[in-house]
């Protein structure tokens, strides 16, 4: 039986009228037309589905859709702003820390809900936000350095 | 593989504690009831486990909270997640351990949603909260429609994937005691990556010292046998002897030769007496130095 569920996507309010046995990450893709996140393993262990609900990191892939009923959800898509990229994302661009950029929605993200509650990580704080996103490309050298280049952007 | 959408269900989403044991009792068998879900849906995505009925937790305040107190140490709901105890500064600070366990497991995005109850009930050997709680002295606060029970968390588990649980029981409440004066506790976890793993060997100890001497000791050792167990060859080692080095190895030693580990993917049964012997040793050393 469908429910109805109504919530916030990137600011936006959205209504949905789904199956229970449907996630956050197949509503997100195949309702809202929002493809950023990536599907990896479809288990919660690769992280390319990871995007914020209510501020924290999470794998959509997850979430079941009835349970994002009245919360905030925060996508890739969501983080530019009238077409300037968020600092993270731009560093990852000057860094180089995007190969295929399977895992860089996820990574994104995971950096994203690190530098909101903790604005000045260090390397190995870094490395263990991101703990739940693999990379199979870069070797994660070039993505921990984005990040921490990110913060000292942000924190001007 | 895992590209499988999950199969159908109803999703059931009780208010209070009581609604959700009626729906759990009007579906018996068909039923499973669901917190954070990391471990449940993988299950279901792999038709290891297809209920027809999912009762929802999360929509229960009462289930959510945290308290201490000087006199009944610390009680938490169902629905604390692991996050809340890796960052709780009252279980940082006093159960220090239950901190350290919590955070060696999966990932910043699991450990937001992931309660520590559903770890307990899922019970694989290897579920790292368990040693912790163990040596912790924890209970756990069992209702059904028959009543309320308090079990002690050594005798929660009675086999890969099962606990002492009824068929319309829900684990609400973990209690865990003050830790006595002088005391030190630690786990251990050992895994193949940094992150994301599963424990080949656990291991925890909970240390009490008085006057130099071992007054009181748990070890509890996780992925070792069918279910978390107490090393009490071990314990008895050092139970109200000082504590040098040469004792702490034989105790590590006698737990090697008490787990009783499988060979499987991730090691053999050789190998994980191994670790145990070497985990016990830095446990016990480690837990011993913060009783100072």
């Amino acid at each position: 039986m469908k429910q109805l569920i109504e919530f916030r996507v990137n600011g936006e309010r959205y209504e949905a009228a789904v199956e229970p046995n449907r996630t956050l990450l197949e509503v997100l893709w195949e309702d809202l037309g929002l493809t950023g996140t990536k599907m990896g393993c479809n288990s919660g262990e690769c992280g390319a589905c990871t995007v914020l609900l209510d501020g924290m990191a999470v794998c959509s892939c997850l979430t079941l859709a009835v349970e994002a009923q009245g919360k905030d959800i925060l996508s890739i898509e969501g983080l530019s702003s009238n077409g300037k990229l968020h600092p993270v994302q731009q560093a990852f661009i000057d860094h180089h820390a995007v190969q295929c950029g399977y895992c860089t929605p996820g990574m994104i993200m995971s950096a994203k809900a690190l530098l909101d509650k903790n604005p000045d990580p260090t390397e190995d704080e870094v490395r263990s936000a991101l703990q739940g996103n693999l990379c199979r490309c870069t070797g994660y050298v070039k993505i921990v350095e984005a990040i921490l280049a990110a913060k000292e952007k942000m924190k001007v | 593989m895992q590209v499988r959408c999950l199969p159908r269900f109803e999703y059931l989403t009780p208010k209070t504690l009581e609604e959700a044991l009626a729906l759990l009792s009007e579906h018996r068998g068909k039923a499973r009831v669901i917190a954070g879900g990391t471990d449940l849906l993988p299950q279901m995505k792999s038709r290891e486990v297809v209920p027809q009925y999912l009762i929802g937790l999360k929509n229960i305040p009462a289930l959510d909270y945290i308290k201490y107190s000087n006199t009944d140490g610390l009680r938490f709901g169902a629905l604390t997640t692991l996050h809340s105890v890796e960052t709780s500064p009252i279980i940082q600070k006093r159960f220090g351990v239950l901190a350290q366990a919590a955070h060696s497991m999966a990932s910043t995005q699991i450990r937001n949603v992931a309660t520590v109850a559903g770890n307990l009930c899922m019970a694989a050997p290897s579920a790292d909260m368990a040693p912790a709680f163990i040596v912790s002295g924890g209970k756990l606060k069992l209702v059904s429609p028959e009543g309320k029970r308090v079990v002690a968390i050594d005798e929660f588990f009675t086999g890969p994937g099962k606990t002492v649980l009824g068929e319309v029981e829900l684990l609400t409440e973990v209690q865990v005691p003050n830790m006595p004066p002088h005391s030190g506790a630690v786990y251990l976890k050992y895994t193949l990556r940094r992150a994301m793993d599963i424990a080949i060997v656990g291991v925890a100890a909970l240390v009490t010292s008085h006057n130099g001497v071992c007054q009181e000791v748990k070890i509890a050792l996780g992925a070792v046998a069918p279910m978390p167990i107490r090393a009490t060859g071990a314990e008895a080692v050092l139970r109200r002897k000082v504590i040098n080095d040469e004792l702490i190895e034989q105790a590590a030693h006698v737990a090697s030769e008490e787990a009783r580990p499988i060979s499987d993917i991730r090691a053999s049964a050789e190998y994980r007496k191994e670790i145990v012997r070497v985990l016990t040793r830095r446990v016990v050393e480690q837990a011993w130095g913060k009783t100072r």
